[in-house]
C-alpha cells in the first residue's frame, strides 16, 4: 500500500532555503510569489492489510525517523484515503 | 584514562579526535565502531564530526539509531563525559541526548574557517579548566550548525546555564557579524541538565596543536581528564 509523506518545517521555524527561493523567483520576476516553504517527500510501499494500518505505520515511522518533531511536521496520504494531517 | 572515538560509516574527523586524545595528550584510547554495543571501557566517549550517513534525510538522523548509541545514552546517565563535535553535537540532538535542532546555514553556504567562542560556562568536564568568558580559536567546518530551539527552550537553556560557548568576536563581544551560521543567540554549544554531556559545532580536535593554528581545543581534553581524575 502507497502512504505518501510531506514533512516542512514548522510555521515558527525560518526557512533559509525557502527565503533564497522567493528572492531568486522575485529576481525572476514573479513578484507574487509572497512565500515559499521547502519540505521533503517520501513515498512508502507499505505491506498492510488496510488503509488504516498503513497510515498507522506511516505515522509511527514519520514520528520515529522521518521528520524531526523539534523543527518539522508531517502529513500523511494513504493512496485511496482522506488525507490527514498531523501537528 | 581512556577516550573513545565512536566512528560511524562517514565520521571523518574521528583520527582527529584519536590524535589529539593519544598524541597530543598522551592518553590513552581507542575507536569504536557503530555497530558495537559497549564503550570498551572508556571513561571518556566522543562522538566525531564527520557526515554520518551521508547526512541522509538529516544530519545525525540515521546515526542515531547505531547499536553503539544505547551504550553512549546509557554511559551518559550514568554520569560519564560525552563530547559531540560537529556531527557528533548533530547526532547528539537527533538522539535527544541534548535539547534543539539544527538548521541549513542562515548564510546556505558550508562555512570552514576559525572562530572565536566564548566559554560561557566551566561547569563541565570539558571546559573545566577554562577560565569564566575565555575566548577560543576554534575552527568551524558546516553547512547545517544553525542551532534551533523554541524560544521557550531557548530561555530555559539560559537560564539553567547550558549554553556553553557562544561565537563572539576576538574581544568577546557578541556582534552580528560574530554569528557565522545564523544560531539562536549565538550558541555554539551545550550541555544536558546534568552536564556530563556538551555539544559543539567548532573543531576543538582541530586546534591541538599551534602548528594548526591554534592550540586552544587542548583544553577540552585536558579538562575531561582532570574532571574524570577528580571524580
Amino acid at each position: 500500500m502507497k502512504v505518501r509523506v510531506f514533512v516542512t518545517l514548522k510555521p515558527s521555524v525560518f526557512d533559509p532555503q525557502g527565503h533564497t527561493i522567493v528572492e531568486a523567483l522575485h529576481t525572476l520576476g514573479y513578484r507574487d510569489v509572497q512565500d515559499v516553504r521547502q519540505g521533503k517527500y517520501f513515498e512508502l510501499e507499505i505491506d498492510a492489510g488496510s488503509p488504516d494500518a498503513a497510515r498507522a505505520r506511516a505515522d509511527e515511522i514519520a514520528r520515529t525517523l522521518l521528520a524531526n518533531p523539534v523543527i518539522e511536521g508531517y502529513r500523511l496520504e494513504v493512496a485511496g484515503a482522506a488525507a490527514g494531517v498531523a501537528p | 584514562m581512556k577516550f573513545a572515538i565512536v566512528v560511524f560509516p562517514g565520521s571523518n574527523c574521528d583520527h582527529d579526535a584519536y590524535h589529539a586524545a593519544r598524541h597530543v595528550l598522551g592518553a590513552d584510547a581507542t575507536f569504536v565502531w557503530h555497530k558495537e554495543t559497549d564503550l570498551a571501557g572508556a571513561d571518556i566517549v566522543i562522538l566525531p564530526g564527520g557526515f554520518s550517513h551521508g547526512d541522509y534525510l538529516r544530519t545525525g538522523a540515521i546515526a542515531r539509531f547505531s547499536p553503539v548509541m544505547g551504550a553512549v545514552a546509557a554511559f551518559a546517565a550514568a554520569g560519564g563525559p560525552v563530547l559531540g563535535i560537529c556531527n557528533g553535537f548533530q547526532v547528539l540532538l537527533e538522539a535527544g541526548l541534548l535539547e534543539g535542532a539544527m538548521l541549513r546555514n542562515a548564510g546556505l553556504r558550508f562555512v570552514c574557517e576559525h572562530v572565536h567562542v566564548r566559554v560561557e560556562q566551566t561547569s563541565t568536564p570539558f571546559t573545566a579548566l577554562a577560565s569564566p568568558r575565555q575566548v577560543l580559536t576554534i575552527p568551524i567546518a558546516h553547512g547545517e550548525g544553525n542551532y534551533y530551539a523554541p524560544p521557550e527552550a531557548v530561555e530555559r537553556l539560559e537560564a539553567a546555564g547550558q549554553v556553553v560557548f557562544r561565537y563572539v568576536t576576538a574581544d568577546g563581544e557578541v556582534t552580528p557579524e560574530a554569528n557565522p551560521n545564523g544560531s539562536v543567540n549565538h550558541i555554539a554549544g551545550i550541555t544536558n541538565a546534568a552536564r556530563n554531556v556538551v555539544g559543539l559545532m567548532p573543531h576543538p580536535e582541530r586546534a591541538c596543536e599551534s602548528v594548526l593554528g591554534s592550540a586552544d581545543g587542548l583544553l577540552f581534553f585536558e579538562s575531561a581528564v582532570a574532571a574524570v581524575k577528580a571524580g
